[in-house]
């Protein structure tokens, strides 16, 4: 009787002690994952708010004189190019992190382009709305930057609970992937400079 | 007239290169300090008597408001982005109240000669950066380009104060649980229920007879010794209430120091 009685034991406290590390990581991956949802949530946020300022922006730069065409037009379309651009939060692949980053980087320089040519129209630099407009999007640059980097931030210790040995036995059975990193791209790893000063 | 413009272009861009490389040099930002107050002058910008009245200006406020509003005068931030550096250090900090995120900074360079102030989430659509960068060109830069830090600081203040008006009502933090006093009375108040049904039963014993009077008796001391307890613990917890509230406010500060509010990353300047 003793003799069977061991080894059931045995495997029983092996048992409960796997259980207890797979559900100690399932749980611990999906509060991870959660934090990586809520950062990239604050990441479209901030690219939303931006994309509704620069309607506005366009508005008002409309409204300037016989403004150059070719530069307004550039970034409608590259606006409109970034709001097709979206991602499921809870599935983020590397291809699709870098259409987004393509997108957004377009609509970024095609708006410092803008920016630039703004310079060019004095009564427009001198209108308030203009100014408050201007101070609008470099603080949202600014947010999205931040937004980014917490996003990096959050992934972090995402993939090393997720990547790393035991664990990544564990993951593959549970589903849970490494997320991508937000690099730098062309034209958005620094935030559109709109305190030019020609004078 | 176009080709100069387009010199110009190609130098700002040469010093945006340049900015980015020297971006690698960081801007350290401090430790939280010990002493969590609203007014860091690194580099003794403000006079002794025009930080004070600013400090405690903005304590007072915060007292009042819960709202927290610091500022710290830095050289320099060696390269970095002045707008995200205020949001990060902010964020570190953890400026403002943890639930209502109701944190402002304001970060002034003298050398780079830019300020910028970032309101935390919880005031962010009342502070939004329109506004702030409208009160930064109208009141601060102003007072700054006559060289009176101070008054532009001051005057700057005060229009936050104006802005956010009515938004957060707040009481002074002590440094302990600020549940504490409603348990001590919670205790006395059984403690008194139990000496009231003590003493009825006592009594209804006297009426009963010389038999049971023993048994009221025992009920007397019973009393005397519940009621003791309760004064005896009442008596520490007094103690380290006083204490608690004694060191919130002879240290100076803001009671409580920074609550943990959140930065999203947004606000405005100017540089003068």
């Amino acid at each position: 009787m003793k003799k069977w009685l061991i080894p059931v034991i045995i495997i029983a406290v092996i048992g409960f002690g796997i259980y207890n590390w797979a559900v100690g990581f399932n749980n611990t991956a999906i509060e991870l994952n959660e934090n990586v949802s809520e950062a990239w949530g604050n990441v479209q946020t901030s690219y939303q708010r931006r994309n509704d300022l620069i309607g506005n922006l366009v508005n008002t730069v409309k409204g300037a004189a016989d403004f150059e065409k070719s530069t307004l037009e550039a970034v409608i379309k590259a606006r409109s190019e970034a709001t097709k651009t979206t991602i499921d939060p809870s599935n983020i692949t590397p291809e699709q992190l870098q259409q987004f980053n393509q997108a957004q980087g377009g609509l970024s320089s095609a708006l410092s382009r803008l920016l630039v040519t703004v310079e060019q129209y004095p009564e427009l630099k001198a209108n308030q709305n203009f100014l408050k407009l201007q101070d609008e999007l470099t603080s949202t640059e600014n947010t999205i930057q931040t937004a980014r980097t917490r996003y990096n931030e959050a992934i972090k210790p995402y993939n090393n609970h997720v990547k790393k040995f035991p664990n990544s036995i564990l993951a593959g059975f549970f589903n849970f992937e490494g997320k991508p990193y937000f690099d730098a791209e062309a034209g958005a790893e620094k935030p559109v400079d709109v305190e030019f000063d020609f004078n | 007239m176009i080709i100069t413009k387009q010199i110009k272009i190609l130098i700002i861009l040469f010093v945006g290169f340049c900015f980015s490389q020297k971006a690698l040099a960081q801007f350290n930002i401090p430790d939280i300090p010990k002493e969590q107050t609203s007014v860091y002058d690194y580099i003794s910008l403000l006079s002794t008597s025009e930080k004070s009245s600013l400090e405690n200006k903005l304590i007072k406020y915060s007292d009042t408001t819960s709202t927290q509003i610091v500022v710290a005068i830095i050289a320099t931030t060696q390269g970095e982005n002045i707008g995200l550096l205020t949001a990060k250090w902010a964020h570190e900090w953890g400026i403002g109240q943890a639930k209502e995120d109701n944190g402002v900074f304001v970060l002034l360079a003298r050398d780079d000669r830019k300020i910028w102030i970032s309101p935390g989430y919880g005031v962010e659509h009342k502070l939004t950066a329109g506004i702030v960068g409208e009160l930064t060109r109208n009141v601060i830069i102003p007072e700054f380009k006559k060289g009176d830090y101070y008054s532009g600081l001051d005057k700057g203040t005060d229009a936050i104060f104006e802005i956010l008006m009515g938004e957060y009502q707040g009481s002074r933090k002590s440094n302990n649980d600020s549940e504490f006093p409603i348990g001590v009375i919670f205790f006395l108040f059984i403690v008194f229920v139990i000496i009231l049904i003590s003493i009825s039963k006592n009594r209804r014993g006297g009426k009963g007879g010389p038999g049971n009077n023993s048994g009221g008796g025992f009920s007397i001391l019973d009393a005397i010794i519940l009621s003791n307890m309760g004064r005896g613990s009442y008596g520490g917890s007094s103690g380290g209430f006083g204490s608690s509230s004694g060191g919130g406010f002879s240290g100076g500060g803001f009671g409580g120091g920074f609550g943990g509010g959140g930065f999203s990353g947004g606000g405005a300047g100017g540089s003068w």
